[in-house]
């Protein structure tokens, strides 16, 4: 049987939605063996064995995680080497995308990133030119080392919680590496991350430094709150936050666009959402042209009402 | 102003020639390539070249013999990327072009490009986009840095050099999602910077004159020392089997607010199960 080596990263105390649906994909592939690179609680770990991961991988000193990539680029292939995996699943953050383009280069073999689905044969599927193509592609040398998109699988239910076996794997850091020599965590919302999310309210210049509105909707529709460079360059929210060409690309069920033009990149990050909404003051905002609902007003008072709507129908 | 180390810094920029995302971009073929016409320098590879310049100007400037090379991989018209590249500032330029090279992958691109950087360097300093806009996906940078076993600093919201008695030394900042990192890292090193990091200037009629007497130097596989099976579609490690242009988008309804948008909003979202 195919061994399915599953990158993690997160080690927090539980599995996030998008490492559930990893390891959920790699279920349908082969047996799921895991690496994971930093400390995890023993919760973390059971968590990772009720997805019948019998395995899991780790680096042996704590080092490879203090450089830039190149750290976990050497644990992670050593850890492919050990397992035997032919199939790589990562996540698609930059990071993961970084690690994975080095594993690649040192297992002389092919990435495909952006996956949003694979079929049996491997063949991966990712949207092109900012979602106005969709590509086949597959890898033809070495491993196949993908990363693979939140959202894209359904997560399968976990079995009982239960300690993987752990395998500890010497690291070896390059000698030329770039350090981390500090890090500060950005405050959390506690509202679902963009990547995830089902719903995104997400808002432009137009909400003029005022979120409160959006972050309102949101909530009432259990979504998270997303914005234009425009907005994240005015300081009026976190960069994270950004969506598009150089901000997250995001498929959701639902994105409600609210005081956005609609520029071709930020049109980049969200126009494979499966619905689009969007108010703007203006009725020629080239935003218009993908929404499948779009309302001429005023977002101060739009939301508001559509807020209030939400929780008198007790939805 | 810091005091430069005695030889300056040579700086190599990689700046990358892409379809215009102001228009319609295709594939096409039956190698499954992207058509190159209406082709614009990549907006993105546009701040590493402002950082570079930002560096050179921050240390002394182009007296202190430092000097930024601005280097493109790409089939003849690529080399307008290079061109645009010494009008805004850069000092020469360097254009990889070989018929072998079309349909290159991340893994193949990285390749060539690592082996041109050794050719024409040695380089105190490599700067990238943070993504090229035709589709790639920031694999160039990492691999690059893999290859050339240079420290990788990626994704740099900013970037300082200071000299010191043993050489430069760089510290950048980096946003990840939940948390931002410092990193420090010594020269020669890869650098890959995000459009947080500059405003890019445009080249002006002094610099469009300057750059006519700028030299650009053409290199073919055979002049890196590489074969042509290493790269293009033969060299790739992934394979583009289909590519289909999706639907665009329609518009569907547009309402103007009469007073009760919020209401019609909610109604639409109950009819299409959103709620
Ligand atoms: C290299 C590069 C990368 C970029 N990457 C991104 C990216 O990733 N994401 C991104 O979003 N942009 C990106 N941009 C910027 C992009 O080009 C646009 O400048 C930006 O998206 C504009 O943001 P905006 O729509 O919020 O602002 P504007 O274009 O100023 O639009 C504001 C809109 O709000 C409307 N409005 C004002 N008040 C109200 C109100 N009360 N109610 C309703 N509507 C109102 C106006 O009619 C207008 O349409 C990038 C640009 C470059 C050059
Ligand atoms: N053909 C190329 N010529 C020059 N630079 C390139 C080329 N391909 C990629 N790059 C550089 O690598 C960066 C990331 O590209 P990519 O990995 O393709 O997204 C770009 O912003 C460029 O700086």
């Amino acid at each position: 049987m195919t061994t399915v080596l599953v990158f993690l990263d997160h080690a927090g105390a539980s599995l996030a939605k998008s490492e559930r649906e990893l390891l959920s994909l790699g279920a349908t592939l082969g047996d799921v063996v895991v690496a994971l690179a930093g400390e995890a609680e023993q919760a973390y770990l059971d968590g990772i064995g009720s997805y019948g991961v019998g395995e899991v991988y780790r680096p042996d000193s704590a080092e490879a995680s203090d450089v830039l990539v190149a750290g976990k680029a050497v644990f992670l292939t050593e850890a492919v080497r050990a397992s035997g995996a032919e199939i790589l699943l990562l996540g698609n953050s930059y990071e993961m995308k970084e690690i994975a383009a080095r594993v690649g280069v040192r297992l002389e073999s092919g990435v495909i990133t952006d996956v949003v689905a694979l079929a049996g044969d491997l063949t991966a599927t990712k949207a092109d030119f900012a979602g106005s193509y969709s590509v086949d592609c597959r890898v033809t040398t070495g491993i196949a080392v993908l990363t693979i998109k939140p959202n894209s699988v359904e997560a399968t239910e976990a079995g009982l919680p239960s300690p993987p076996r752990e395998v500890r794997i010497p690291v070896e850091v390059p000698e030329a590496v770039a350090r981390i020599t500090g890090r500060t965590d950005k405050p959390v919302s506690g509202r679902p991350e963009l990547a995830e999310a089902r719903v995104i309210v997400a808002g432009g210049r137009g909400v003029d430094g005022n979120f409160g509105p959006l972050e309102d909707l949101a909530d009432a529709l259990g979504g998270a709150v997303g914005a234009s460079r425009a907005a994240t360059d005015a300081g009026w929210i976190e960069h994270s936050a950004q969506i598009g060409q150089t901000g997250k690309t995001v498929s959701p069920q639902l994105y409600i666009s609210a005081g956005i033009s609609g520029a071709i990149q930020q049109k980049a990050g969200m126009q494979t959402s499966k619905v689009i909404v969007a108010i703007n003051k203006d009725a020629d905002s080239p935003v218009f042209e993908i929404a499948d609902f779009g309302i001429v007003g005023d977002l101060f008072t739009v939301l508001p009402q559509a807020t209030e709507e939400i929780r008198k129908r007790g939805l | 102003m810091d005091e430069a180390p005695a030889n300056g810094l040579h700086i190599a920029v990689l700046v990358k020639h892409v379809p215009d995302a102001q228009f319609d971009r295709h594939i096409s073929g039956d190698d499954l390539t992207t058509v190159r016409s209406e082709s614009i320098l990549s907006e993105l590879d546009e701040y590493a070249l402002e950082a570079a310049l930002q560096l050179v100007e921050t240390h002394g400037g182009p007296a202190s013999g430092h000097r930024i090379t601005a280097i493109t991989m790409g089939p003849a018209g690529a080399v307008a990327a290079v061109k645009k590249s010494l009008q805004i500032g850069a000092d020469d330029g360097v254009h990889l072009t070989d018929e072998a090279l079309g349909g290159s992958d991340a893994s193949a691109t990285s390749k060539a490009l690592a082996a041109l950087l050794r050719h024409v360097g040695p380089f105190d300093l490599i700067l990238t986009g943070m993504a090229s806009t035709d589709g790639e996906t920031s694999l160039v940078p990492a691999q690059l840095a893999e290859r050339l076993a240079l420290p990788q600093v990626t994704f740099a919201a900013s970037l300082d050099l200071t000299p010191g008695d043993d050489g430069w030394k760089l510290a950048a900042r980096r946003d990840n999602d939940t948390f931002a990192e410092t990193i420090e890292a010594p020269l020669p090193a890869l650098v890959s910077v995000t459009d947080q990091i500059n405003d890019p200037r445009y080249p002006n009629f002094k610099g469009i004159m300057a750059a006519k007497k700028k030299q650009i130097q053409v290199l073919s596989l055979t002049d890196i020392g590489l074969e042509p099976a290493e790269v293009g579609l033969e060299g790739s490690w992934t394979r583009v089997e289909a590519a289909a242009p999706r639907p665009p988008r329609t518009q569907g309804v547009l309402i103007t607010d009469e007073g009760d948008a919020g209401i019609r909003l909610v109604d639409f979202l109950a009819g299409q199960k959103l709620l």
